[in-house]
């Protein structure tokens, strides 16, 4: 199934939380959508979901449209909604069948997929227990394991990972990589070593905007003009000499130190240049030795800064 | 049609779990059977096998009851934001109000059925009129419906249940109370108007034993009004200013 949202509005009074913003998902792809607080994510969210209607445009789940809410596509749409609202007073196992029979599973599957669930999401010894008795970590598998049931279609997940621990944020993470290769996933988050991890693709919006949209590598190479290239020099007496025989090199625009490195410096080329062989050739024509040589890339944090502050 | 049931069957479960259920039963077949038997009109005493009495104070406990049990169903649902979870599910927002109030009416029948042996005593003791104590349950049952529809919706727009318990009662202060005062010190149309509006004078009609079709109307559209209006309130989502 293929998300498709077009020209997505929604108007609060005097606000205009999401502003026209246009994308596509499609089957097999995992989407990392980012931006910061207040940026209209949830709110985005909430529409293609079908539980708020938009101001204007429109979101179509394989070429019906949200608005129409019709029951064929809503079950075939697991979603975990922001701050994951449970039923607190239910037991795991009841409130998963609950769920189940809710999205029209039929009857002779729903105990395969409650059992499926918790074995999915590690929930065997907590299946008796009610969920308000669950810690916060439990709780998030639990709004996982009811967005996962029956083998949703298409998953949207509104900070899938929040409240878990380390082994258990690489768990679920693989668990959405291998979901995402024959199902259409969507997520929203702030950790951005996640998006890196799981996402093919990311969209960052900002402000209601659509800012950028490509994937991890695209977006990193987008935002870095120059190349930047950290090496370093053992030669600890000759530290000024290095320095201005790197400055004379045709390719190199800037050269710094690299505080409380001995020898090392950070070194830009100018525009479209490569600094790299310059460089090298230069250690061994003087007979230095080098011994680092790291080019720099743009983190995605440095990417999401420029784009959103 | 199913959908509605898995709902009304959670929901349900939900008041047997909180312990609202046994406390509604039990108080009111302990409120209701102290007015029956002993402290309305003595049937002892008055050596009349009715259930006048019984039909007299059951109104004024529900009253009282009907919001204490429809607070919770959508207040609590805003507050922890699981009304999200619901509805996004495959099930539309008439499945969801539908399943809370089928719950809530059936909580009433079961409620209702522990009243039924008060029945079956007095039928023992004398020669009593069915049809009138029929007459009178349907009567019971219908202004139920209504005052339930009412609470549905007054929890709907609150994320607070103190708040839609409250609203709730007011609202029953004026079917119970105010419209049937209010009615005596007016003349004419208004006074009919006003008269037509309070529960009391349906349930007097009914408790007699007659059914006017004017009763079942008068509740049944206050029913579908009270879930117009929830389902207006839930729709609120979609609407921006």
């Amino acid at each position: 199934m293929e998300i498709s949202v077009q020209n997505l509005t929604k108007v609060y009074g005097p606000q205009t939380a999401v502003d026209g913003i246009s994308f596509e998902v499609k089957k097999g792809e995992i989407m990392g959508f980012l931006g910061p607080n207040g940026a209209g994510k949830t709110t985005t969210m909430k529409m293609i979901t079908g539980y708020m209607a938009p101001t204007s445009g429109d979101v179509l789940i394989d070429g019906v449209s949200m608005r129409e809410k019709s029951d064929q596509i809503m079950k075939k749409i697991g979603y975990l909604p922001e701050n994951n609202p449970l039923y607190l007073d239910m037991p795991v196992l009841k409130y998963l069948r609950f769920i189940a029979e809710l999205q029209g599973i039929s009857k002779r599957s729903v105990n395969d997929q409650i059992k499926k669930m918790i074995n999915l999401c590690g929930l065997n010894n907590e299946k008796h227990k009610k969920i308000a008795e669950l810690s916060k970590g439990y709780r998030q598998r639990v709004g996982l394991a009811q967005a996962m049931i029956g083998d949703p279609e298409v998953l949207l997940l509104d900070e899938p990972t929040s409240g878990l621990d380390p082994n258990q944020i690489i768990e679920i993470r693989n668990l959405i990589k291998q979901l995402g290769s024959e199902k259409t996933v969507m997520l929203s988050t702030h950790i951005l070593s996640e998006v890196e991890a799981t996402c093919d693709r990311i969209l960052i919006i900002n402000k209601g905007t659509l800012v950028a949209d490509g994937t991890p590598a695209s977006l990193r190479q987008q935002s870095q003009v120059n190349e930047v290239l950290q090496v370093r020099i053992e030669e600890s007496d000759e530290q000024v000499k290095v320095k201005l025989a790197l400055e004379e090199l045709e390719t190199v625009l800037k050269i710094t130190d690299l505080p409380g490195r001995k020898g090392g410096f950070k070194i830009e080329s100018k525009s479209g240049d490569s600094s790299k062989k310059e460089v090298f050739n230069l250690c061994v024509k003087n007979k230095w030795i080098l011994t680092e040589m790291i080019p720099l890339e743009t983190s995605l944090e440095d990417v999401f800064r420029e784009l959103t502050v | 049609m199913n959908k509605i049931w898995i709902l009304a069957r959670k929901e349900l479960s939900s008041f047997f779990d909180s312990l609202v259920a046994y406390i509604i039963v039990i108080l009111f077949i302990g409120i209701a059977g102290l007015f029956t038997w002993w402290l309305g009109n003595d049937i002892f005493l008055s050596r009349k096998a009715t259930m006048d009495s019984f039909f007299a104070i059951t109104p004024w406990i529900l009253f009282f009851f009907i919001p204490a049990m429809t607070m919770r169903t959508f207040a609590e649902e805003n507050n922890t934001g699981t009304i999200e979870l619901l509805l996004t599910k495959a099930i539309t927002d008439w499945q969801v109000i539908w399943g809370k109030f089928v719950a809530c009416l059936i909580l009433i029948l079961i409620t209702f059925a522990f009243t039924l042996p008060f029945y079956i005593s007095i039928w023992w003791l004398g020669n009593i009129d069915h049809g009138a104590v029929w007459a009178g349950y349907l009567g019971l049952f219908l202004m139920s419906a209504a005052y339930i529809s009412m609470g549905l919706f007054t929890s709907s727009v609150t994320n607070n249940q103190i708040v839609a318990f409250l609203l709730a009662l007011i609202a029953g202060i004026f079917f119970h109370f105010i419209f049937g005062l209010l009615a005596g010190s007016f003349s004419g149309t208004t006074g009919e108007v006003l008269n037509f509006l309070s529960f009391t004078s349906h349930l007097q009609s009914m408790g007699g034993g007659v059914i006017d079709t004017r009763d079942l109307l008068f509740f049944i559209s206050l029913t579908l009004l009270g879930l117009v209006l929830t389902e207006s309130a839930l729709a609120k989502r979609n609407v921006s200013d």
